[in-house]
């Protein structure tokens, strides 16, 4: 986990729990850092606290213990409207009795500002999102796309440093989510706001982010930068979790610094790289991603091979997608590139799959 | 408006621009054909037409149901408001010998001569006395002086009848009159019915079995009695009161024409005719009679009509008040109850005011329309904080709640007025209570009940879930991220709540109100139970004359003034707050 000091953190947990029936814990001892000017990302599948933590950091759920300070300040007792935060909602949450100017114009009126800097402000945060000509319409006189812009609008015109976004892509088709995505991570940059953004969708939170914090059962699996997290993933869930992965159950046999041999459950004995394995005899789940597996090496090539049966092959435009069955299982999946040449495998056929042992990391099983 | 190819976001899918845009093009273009060149609207309603005839079809039994149960009912009821045929039709001859009296002083011989014939017709049928209630509306002591007048009618032409006789005992026979009066071969019509009757007796008389008998019963009626076009001629009155004589003989007792010596009347009628000389040259049955009796009723002492009326019968007949208001009153189709329904009167002279202390209705459209108000804004200040709870609770708990919200409509609506009787009398729990707090002494107890307070607290009450349960689902359909966006938009509680919350609210609010005050503005038993004098309805008063006074019309103008009232105020709530924003969830 990221260890920078609380002092110069932007916005700051420290030991927060959150229950919300007084016998279980929701939120598990979270602490999380995060810096001024950071696209941070809670990752998570549903109920793994992520939207608590965020609902927390916005002033709507109040922590059952523990503190989360803002700019150094502790903001427990703050209530939300007094914190200054910006926020995104997936439903949008633009208010259907208003029109979009007047959704905007909200934020500022309760801040007292006056009219013409309304306007002004108002205008400069439409055109951001480019929604300049769409002042006078009703919320729902607009389509999902335009609406989430608007909503982010919302959100900015009043030049908070935080915003937070609660899945606001999770209404909207692929294509315009790609879009958003980008102008999301655009306009943050651009303005140098922190954001505190909270999705699903593991393509989302690694296109987007500088850093993912992965929440499983109200506890950070993993925080670290997008890369780091496929490449690199700390635990089974984590592994599993972002990305495609193929697993296989085994025993550690031998313990080494740089790399441990493990027997696989179909007896066949292979290299990996320990990641959370600590000694011979741990039962462990050896990960390899399926884009890193070559099938039929050239000879010498690859330091571990294994017989496989091809199962099923997939044409994906793109990738291949072949499943095979190997030590026993018959889910494992290899992905290899559309190349000019590339061999199109047919079910039954018997090849040899290969991959570096760097590859092949030993985790908790 | 940006064009769909250069939007922030190009949509495939149909969005309010795209219709919008859609439309345009569609304005733009002629209009769009079917495949095979008719119109596409025409194809697409014949397409429909089986569809909305299969609705329709569908809805039929209700429709029906509600048009025969419902919609006829109240047309008729309404009609009644303006209908005032009672008086025309009771009294035919009098409103036309009216129509020339300028309204002041008695009116003359004639127009009692005519009342004398309308009355006794009127008696004969037992009409009299419902002519009498109906003018009793517009004139205390119109019914008494009906019912009086009606007793003693028919002395009316006694004196003449004698002289008629005396003259000839002709007159006196039922045969005389017929052969007069009767039209061509009525006569031996009425032989040939009288005949075939007694044939059929006699065979009923022979036959051995009673079913026989029966088979042979002889059923048909007597001819009907018309008034030949010469007697009309010569004798207009005579004719028409004797053709009334004969029409009533014949329908109403039953009997034969023939038979029955004709009223009083019908010889004062003669006398009339005869005097007015209508019948010089008369040469058609009876003729020699007729002629004989011509030249004698010069010599008749005939007592005056009008004197009869005002000095035998009643001097309030010499009244001119009574004349006008007969007069005012004639027409087929009154104003009358809507007059009498504001407060107002028609009398002879026009439009007045209703004495001050029989004006009641103003007060009490008034009463009606300011406690609908006040139980309607005791139903929101109740009703909200409840239903934003309700909302907000689980769902669970909001259920439970729920019920206990909708317990009220599982007892009767008389248990539950009567219970308020008994805690808010004086007596009652609630000043118990009150008392033994030390609020109020016990020399002082509050009138909470048979009052306006006692009406508005249990309406209130009674009315309660009409409120919540249109704002409970109104409420339940807002999300709570509207609320919490606000905040974190920097909006406090309450500005969150009366800038975002509020106004989403507003049409469960609409909806609520509406139903509210049109239930509780024709709400009847509870004010009835728990108002007193002073925390009635316009509603009881509208019972008061459906079942008691038995003033329908009047009854029918106020129920016709309270639906306007309440059409406008629909209509003034639409303009102002929007009936679309109007939702029950």
């Amino acid at each position: 986990m990221l260890d920078t000091g609380s002092e110069q953190a932007f916005v700051a947990f420290e030991r927060v729990q959150k229950s919300y029936d007084g016998e279980t814990l929701v939120v598990k001892d979270l602490n999380l850092d995060i810096a001024k000017g950071e696209f941070l990302t809670m990752l998570g599948p549903s109920g793994s606290g992520k939207t608590t933590c965020l609902m927390m950091l916005a002033g709507f759920e109040t922590a059952t213990h523990g503190e989360i300070r803002l700019q150094g300040k502790e903001i427990n007792n703050i209530p939300p409207h007094k914190r200054g935060i910006g926020m995104v909602f997936q439903n949008y949450a633009l208010f259907p009795h208003m029109t979009v100017a007047e959704n905007l114009s909200f934020p500022l009126e309760v801040r007292k500002i006056g009219k013409s800097e309304r306007e002004t402000k108002i205008k400069r945060a439409l055109d951001m999102v480019q929604m300049g000509q769409f002042g006078g319409r009703r919320p729902a006189q607009l389509s999902g796309g335009q609406q989430q812009r608007i909503a982010l609008a919302r959100a900015l015109v009043f030049e908070p440093e935080l915003v937070l976004m609660d899945e606001p892509l999770g209404a909207l088709d692929k294509q315009l989510r790609e879009t958003l995505q980008f102008e999301i991570t655009r306009l943050a940059h651009d303005l140098g706001i922190t954001v505190v953004y909270v999705t699903h969708d593991q393509t989302e939170a690694l296109t987007m982010s500088d850093r993912v914090a992965v929440f499983d059962d109200g506890r950070i699996q993993q925080l670290a930068a997008p890369d780091a997290l496929y490449e690199e993933p700390q635990n089974s869930f984590v592994a599993q979790f972002i990305g495609e992965n193929n697993t296989l159950h085994g025993t550690v046999k031998q313990m080494g610094k740089e790399s441990c041999t493990v027997e696989l459950a179909s007896g066949e004995v292979i290299e990996a790289l320990p990641v959370n394995v600590s000694q011979v005899g741990d039962r462990t789940l050896v990960s390899i991603r399926p884009e890193r597996v070559e099938i039929d090496p050239a000879p010498g090539t690859m330091e571990h091979t294994l017989d496989a049966e091809v199962k099923e092959f997939i044409y994906m435009g793109d990738v291949f997608r072949t499943r095979l069955a190997v030590a026993g299982k018959d889910d494992f999946v290899v992905k290899t590139r559309n190349r000019a040449n590339q061999t199109r495998l047919r079910p039954g056929q018997k090849i040899r799959i290969g991959w570096m042992p760097q590859d092949c990391r030993a985790l908790d099983p | 408006m940006a064009d769909a190819t250069t939007g922030p976001d190009q949509f495939t899918g149909p969005t309010p621009d795209n219709a919008i845009r859609e439309a345009d093009r569609a304005g733009r273009t002629e209009p769009m054909v079917a495949a095979d060149g008719t119109p596409l609207k025409r194809s697409l309603n014949r397409a429909l037409r089986r569809q909305k005839l299969r609705a329709l079809a569908l809805i039929s039994p209700l429709l029906i149901f509600i048009l025969v149960t419902f919609v006829a009912p109240i047309a008729d009821m309404l009609f009644r408001s303006v209908e005032n045929q009672i008086v025309s039709e009771t009294l035919p001859r009098t409103v036309v010998a009216l129509e020339d009296w300028d309204g002041t002083g008695v009116p003359d011989e004639e127009v009692f001569r005519a009342l004398a014939a309308d009355l006794v017709v009127a008696e004969e049928l037992k009409n009299h006395t419902r002519l009498g209630s109906r003018l009793n509306y517009e004139m205390t002591g119109m019914s008494s002086l009906m019912r009086q007048t009606g007793r003693d009618v028919d002395e009316i032409g006694e004196v003449l009848t004698d002289q008629f006789v005396e003259l000839d005992p002709a007159w006196e026979e039922p045969a005389t009159w017929v052969s007069l009066m009767a039209r061509d071969g009525w006569v031996e019509d009425q032989a040939e019915w009288v005949a075939a009757a007694e044939e059929a007796e006699a065979a009923q008389d022979a036959a051995a079995t009673p079913e026989e008998r029966r088979a042979l019963a002889f059923d048909e009626p007597e001819p009907t009695f018309r008034v030949s076009d010469a007697a009309q001629e010569a004798f207009p009155r005579t004719a028409r009161i004797y053709g009334q004589f004969a029409d009533i003989t014949q329908t109403e007792d039953e009997d034969s024409p023939t038979e029955e010596e004709p009223w009083n009347i019908v010889y004062q009628a003669l006398y009339e005719d005869l005097s007015a000389g209508t019948a010089q040259g008369y040469d058609g049955p009876e003729a020699d009679l007729v002629a004989r009796s011509e030249a004698a009723v010069s010599d008749f002492d005939a007592p005056s009509v009008r004197s009869f009326f005002v000095d035998e019968i009643d001097e309030d007949w010499a009244d001119p008040e009574v004349w006008g208001t007969i007069q005012a009153f004639s027409s087929p189709y009154t104003a009358g109850y809507f007059l009498s329904a504001v407060d107002l009167k028609l009398t002879p002279d026009g439009i007045e005011a209703q004495d001050a202390d029989q004006s009641i209705y103003i007060l009490l459209f008034e009463r009606t329309m300011f406690m609908s108000l006040t139980i309607m804004f005791s139903c929101i200040l109740l009703g909200y904080p409840i239903a934003f709870l309700l909302s907000n609770l689980p769902m669970r708990t909001s259920n439970l709640l729920l019920i206990l919200v909708l317990l009220p409509f599982w007892t009767s609506l008389l248990v539950r007025t009567s219970a308020w009787k008994v805690l808010l009398q004086q007596q009652g729990v609630i000043n118990d209570i009150l008392v033994w707090i030390g609020l109020v002494s016990d020399t002082n107890r509050l009138a909470l009940i048979n009052n306006q307070t006692g009406t508005i607290i249990a309406m209130t009450h009674i009315l309660l879930p009409f409120m919540i349960l249109p704002l409970y689902s109104v409420m339940k359909t807002i999300p709570p991220s509207y609320v919490r966006a606000a905040k974190s938009l920097g909006a406090t509680n309450w500005t969150a709540f009366w800038r975002v919350y509020f106004p989403q609210s507003v049409p469960g609010i609409g909806a609520g109100c509406i139903l509210v005050f049109i239930l509780s503005i024709g709400y009847y038993i509870t004010p009835e139970l728990v108002g007193g004098t002073t925390g009635t309805f316009i509603s009881n008063r509208i019972a008061y004359h459906i079942s008691s006074s038995l003033n329908w019309g009047l009854a029918a103008a106020l129920g016709t003034i309270l639906l306007v009232l309440v059409l406008a105020l629909y209509y003034l709530y639409d303009r102002i707050v929007g009936i679309d924003n109007v939702s029950l969830g």
